[in-house]
Formats: structure tokens, C-alpha cells, sequence
């Protein structure tokens, strides 16, 4: 028998893209992405890697992908699917745009689509999402699913019939197991995706994908939320600096100590 | 379910068995939230243990302290505190439950939300009172916008950033302490394995009066050599951004930002941090932010109160030299 991992993927805009690339629409209640591309949600990549590792060390293992949203770019998943997975499954439907789901109602829509997803053992999903930094649908869809959950793992292993887990702590971390099937959501401290080659990108248009709508799953995301936005607003971070000068940087770094001290900050 | 009804605390101990700052800010939160909505304040405390914690915690305005003492709570186990938390705000379901967000907090709400079908917002930086109903303002988009948000069931849950509330003064007098039956699930799928503690207290960020950074710039561990000897020099400690842990230069304890730890020191020093949302998701709260960074464009200076440009391996030796000789005040 062999193993089924599901990884849960979703696309948000490049969160490392510089402030002015985020426009707030206030009126709306949405933050609209300028000229920035979209991207895996990065934790969801470290999932994915954690998948990977997995794969390399099992026999058997098989990897399917995710991904629930509203115009997902076919690129962005090809390029995740081409590292390794095995099957792929899309969600798409306007009424699944972020902006529009709270975690509580994307939790029950993933749940519903996992079960489309045929048997698995191990689902991985990133820690939050860069967009909603919530942090929330994958202890949501264990839940939901009725299995055991384990959050921020920095390792994630498969020993007979259960999983272990290193979970990052705030000094540490420490070693927790359960046995499968279990939900493990994935920290940055796996590891980067790896790279896919050009040729698997290019075999990966071959590799199963299954598109499923909104109907499919027959669940109405209205009536799944349990929060709601009612208001957005750019945060207020800027000050006035006060630029420290001197003839040569040495002197620099020593005025900066005389300006604070002047300043009563030290 | 009976009617929701209250603002409940739930407390966290630190080592020494002692409620943490968070909790007490929390406790000065869940008064504010208490009074605009005319409801009472209590906490929660789980424990092993815990007796003279709850009565330090009885004085912080609370109108009853409830304790779960108990050897089966002395540490976090997800699956035991859950089972003990809802069965007790199912017969108690309060208006409002407030937890840090913090390494429990964070693993233990959203489980609790989904059981007992609850809404709940994370990570809050904001929470007050408008008309009957609470709204929590929180970060997304890695910081770049603030959305503030209200929840649709009847029991509200969130977890709040360390800061965002004030620990009120103790009390002379103590509110009441009611201890609880507990009756632990006698099975449990998770098994705790034991714990790892890296670089042995070496970074105790969240409590230091000065942090002081490195970013991805410092381009190796040595420069964070210099940056402890600033950080002993000034009572502090160091940090790091993202790409210091993910190279190994810096301990991944070390981390500020949004998946890191979020500071408000009264001085924080970012050396070559260019100042991405991520980061400044973790210290913009700071008392005074104080940049070095060789790129006058940076944009971690529009954020920083005091600035210099140029390259750190110039700058930090004359600056700590001058650290060395200041007078003492
Ligand atoms: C989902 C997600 C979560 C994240 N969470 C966090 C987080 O919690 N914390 C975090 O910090 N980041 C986080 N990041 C990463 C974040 O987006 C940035 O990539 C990161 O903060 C950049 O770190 P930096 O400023 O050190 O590096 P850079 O942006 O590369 O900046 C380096 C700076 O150093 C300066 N410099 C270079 N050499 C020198 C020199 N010799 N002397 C002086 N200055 C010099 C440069 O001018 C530049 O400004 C996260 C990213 C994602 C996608």
C-alpha cells in the first residue's frame, strides 16, 4: 500500500512585493495586487517541499495538489505540480475569490474538495497564507476532516503507520507524532521549494488535473463565514527621520551615539 | 447552549508558574471591553499547579478567577486542553475569549473555534467596542493593509498580539478563585515526544528593553559577533530578519516579523534590514526604530526615527566604541 499525501496550495500576490504594489480599495474591501505576479502561497511551498522529502525517502508515495480560488494562473500550478506531483485538483469559481472567504467557510470548502480528492494519509498545508495571515483553515479542515492536526512543523516525517513532527516553539521545538491520516501545517524553517527542470515543467502538462466549480461541491461559501471585514485601511508606519552624518563613517557611528544620547534615547 | 454572556481571559504561565505580561495586557483589554458592554471580566487559567497563579491573577480586576488545576494541563497539549476548554465554554459560553497570540494561543484557538463552531479573528493588534458588538482589527497582506473585522457568532474568539493592551495596576483585594472539576480525555491521539530548547535563553526578545537586528546585509555570522556586543553594551538583545535565520547565521528564536517574534522594545536597531511589510510587521510598534543601512533610499528609513548611511562594518565599531565611553547618566 502506498501514500497518499495531499498538499493544499493557494495562490496569493508575490508578498514580498513592495508596499505600493498592495492597493487598498476601501470602499470595496479589497486589497487589489499591482504588477506583481502571483505566486504559491510560500508556506504552501515549504508544504510542498515537506512532500517531497517524504517522496524521496518512501516507497510509493504519491503527491496530489490542492489549489482553490478564483482565476488561478495554470503556470504558477504547472510550475508546483512539475516538481513532483503526482495529480492535481483546481477549485475555480468567481465566488471563491480570497477576498470573498473567510477561513471558516474556505476550511469546509477544502474539506468538501479533499473528499473529491480520493483516499489520503497525509495532508500538509502551509502554516497561513501571506494574503490573510490568518493562520487558521489548516487546524480548520483536520477538524472538519475528523483527523489529527500538528502545526508548524520544521520536519515532517512518516514512521510506520504515523507521522513526526518537529514543531517549532518560540525556544526550540519539540517532537509530537500522531497517527494517520493527520494534518500537518508546514513553517518556513523546511526549507525552499525546490526547483522544477525545464523538462518536468514541460511533462507536468501531462500529469493528471481535475477541475472542479463551485457546483461540484455542493456547498454555498454565503452561508459558511463566520467573520466578516467591514473595514480596511493602510497601516500608519512612517516618522520622521533624523539623519546622522559625519566627515568620515567613523565619525558617523559616533555622532549616532552623541545624537541619542542628546535625545535622551540612551 | 446557554446564552453567551461575558469577556473571559485565558491566562498563560510563564516558566516560573507566574501569569505572562501578555496575559495581564489581556487583562486590561477584557476590562475596557467589559465595561463598554456592561458585562463582567473572568479568567481562565489552566494548569498544574497553578493555585498561587490564579490568586496573583484575582487581583487584575477580574470578576472570578475559574481554575483548571490539574498534572494532566501542566504542559500544552493540544488535544487534552481543548477537550477540557469546551466542555467548559459550552456550559459558559462567554461573549468574548480572549488568548495571546502566542505558540499556544495560536495552535489552541483555532481548534477551539472550529469545535465549537465560533468565529474567530487572529493575531489582533486592535479591539474595540462599536454599538453592542466588538471589532478586531487585525494585519493582512503581511502587514501592508489593516482590516478590522466582526464576528458573526454569537461567542467571539481572538487571539492579540503581546502590547496591544495594558497591564492594569493590582488590585489590594482579590476577586474569588473557583476551582473546577477537570476530567482529561483518558486517550488522546497526539504524542508529546519531548522538547528541544535551542541557544539556551539566548534571545529573550520579547522581554528586552533594546533589540538590536541584523538583516540579510551583515552577509555572514560574524557581523552578528558585533551585534551582540552592542546589544550586552545596552542591556538588549539580538535580532535578526528572515534571511540571517534561513542563511544560519542567526538562531531561528532570533526571528522578528510577521512568522517571527513581534517586538516593541524602546530602542530597536535594524543594521542592513532594508524594511519589508514582513518585518516591520514585528517592530514598528517600537519606541524608537534607529537604522543603519548603506542604501540612502532604504525604505526602513521613512520608518526609523534616526538614520545613518553607510556600510555597518564602518559604522559599528566607532559606534560601539562610543557606547564604551559614554558617561553614564
Ligand atoms: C510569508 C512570508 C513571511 C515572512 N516573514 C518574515 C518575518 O517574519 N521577518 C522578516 O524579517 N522577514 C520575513 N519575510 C521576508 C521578507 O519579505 C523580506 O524578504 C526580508 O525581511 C528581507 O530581509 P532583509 O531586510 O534583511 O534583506 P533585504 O531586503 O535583502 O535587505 C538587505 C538590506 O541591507 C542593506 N545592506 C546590504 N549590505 C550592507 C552593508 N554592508 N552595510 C549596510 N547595509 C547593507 C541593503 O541596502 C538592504 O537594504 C517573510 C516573507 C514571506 C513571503
Amino acid at each position: 500500500m502506498g501514500l497518499n499525501i495531499i498538499v493544499c496550495a493557494k495562490q496569493v500576490p508575490d508578498p514580498e512585493g513592495p508596499p505600493s504594489s498592495f492597493e487598498i480599495n476601501e470602499a470595496e474591501l479589497k486589497v487589489t495586487a499591482r504588477g506583481i505576479p502571483p505566486v504559491i502561497n510560500p508556506f504552501d511551498e515549504n508544504a510542498l517541499e515537506a512532500a517531497m522529502r517524504i517522496k524521496e525517502s518512501h516507497e510509493q508515495v504519491s503527491i496530489t495538489l490542492i489549489s482553490m480560488g478564483k482565476g488561478i494562473s495554470k503556470a504558477v500550478i504547472l510550475k508546483a505540480v512539475a516538481v513532483g506531483a503526482d495529480a492535481s485538483l483546481l477549485v475555480e469559481g468567481d465566488s471563491l475569490d480570497a477576498s470573498l472567504l473567510d477561513s471558516f467557510a474556505t476550511a469546509r470548502l477544502l474539506a468538501a474538495a479533499v473528499a473529491r480528492a480520493g483516499g489520503y494519509d497525509l495532508v500538509l498545508c502551509g502554516r497561513q497564507a501571506a494574503d490573510t495571515n490568518a493562520g487558521l483553515v489548516g487546524l480548520g479542515l483536520a477538524q472538519l476532516l475528523g483527523i489529527p492536526a500538528i502545526t508548524l512543523a520544521q520536519k515532517v516525517d512518516v514512521a510506520g503507520d504515523g507521522v513526526v513532527v518537529e514543531r517549532v516553539l518560540p525556544d526550540g521545538y519539540e517532537v509530537v507524532e500522531a497517527p494517520l491520516p493527520a494534518l500537518v501545517t508546514v513553517s518556513g524553517e523546511v526549507g525552499d521549494l525546490r526547483y522544477p527542470s525545464l523538462q518536468a515543467i514541460k511533462a507536468a502538462k501531462a500529469i493528471p488535473q481535475t477541475v472542479l466549480g463551485l457546483a461540484d461541491l455542493d456547498l454555498d461559501p454565503s452561508t459558511l463565514g463566520r467573520v466578516r471585514t467591514v473595514a480596511l485601511a493602510a497601516p500608519s508606519r512612517e516618522r520622521r527621520c533624523k539623519m546622522v552624518e559625519g566627515e568620515t563613517p567613523e565619525e558617523a557611528g559616533r555622532n549616532l551615539v552623541l545624537a541619542l544620547r542628546q535625545d535622551k534615547v540612551i | 447552549m446557554a446564552d453567551a454572556k461575558g469577556i473571559y481571559i485565558l491566562a498563560e504561565l510563564d516558566e516560573g508558574l507566574k501569569p505572562t505580561s501578555l496575559t495581564l495586557e489581556l487583562m486590561g483589554l477584557g476590562q475596557r471591553l467589559a465595561s463598554d458592554l456592561a458585562t463582567d471580566l473572568n479568567a481562565v487559567l489552566l494548569g498544574s499547579g497553578a493555585q498561587a497563579a490564579a490568586q496573583e491573577l484575582a487581583r487584575y480586576g477580574t470578576g472570578e478567577v475559574l481554575l483548571l488545576d490539574e498534572p494532566a494541563l501542566s504542559g500544552y497539549h493540544p488535544e487534552i486542553y481543548i477537550e477540557v476548554l469546551a466542555g467548559l465554554l459550552r456550559s459558559r459560553p462567554p461573549l468574548v475569549l480572549l488568548a495571546g497570540h502566542t505558540s499556544m494561543g495560536q495552535d489552541l484557538l483555532p481548534r477551539l473555534a472550529f469545535a465549537l463552531d465560533c468565529g474567530l479573528v487572529s493575531d489582533c493588534v486592535g479591539l474595540r467596542v462599536e454599538g453592542e458588538e466588538v471589532l478586531f482589527t487585525r494585519p493582512v497582506y503581511g502587514g501592508n493593509a489593516l482590516a478590522t473585522q466582526r464576528v458573526e457568532t454569537p461567542t467571539a474568539m481572538a487571539t492579540v498580539r503581546a502590547r496591544v493592551g495594558d497591564a492594569p495596576s493590582p488590585a489590594g483585594t482579590a476577586a474569588a478563585v473557583i476551582p473546577l472539576e477537570v476530567s482529561p480525555p483518558a486517550q488522546t491521539r497526539l504524542e508529546m515526544k519531548g522538547k528541544e530548547v535551542l541557544s539556551g535563553r539566548e534571545c529573550p526578545l520579547e522581554e528586552a528593553p533594546v533589540v538590536v537586528s541584523g538583516g540579510r546585509g551583515m552577509g555572514g555570522e560574524e557581523g552578528f559577533g558585533q551585534l551582540r556586543e552592542i546589544a550586552a553594551l545596552m542591556g538588549g538583545a539580538v535580532g535578526a530578519s528572515r534571511p540571517p535565520v534561513d542563511s544560519g547565521w542567526a538562531a531561528s528564536t532570533c526571528q522578528v516579523g510577521i512568522t517571527g517574534k513581534v517586538v516593541a522594545p524602546d530602542i530597536y536597531i535594524a543594521v542592513a534590514i532594508s524594511g519589508s511589510t514582513q518585518h516591520l510587521s514585528g517592530m514598528s510598534e517600537s519606541g524608537k526604530i534607529v537604522a543603519i543601512n548603506k542604501d540612502p533610499d532604504a525604505y526602513i528609513f521613512k520608518v526609523s526615527d534616526y538614520g545613518v548611511v553607510g556600510e555597518w562594518k564602518q559604522l559599528l565599531p566607532s559606534f560601539t566604541a562610543a557606547l564604551k565611553e559614554l558617561p553614564k547618566v
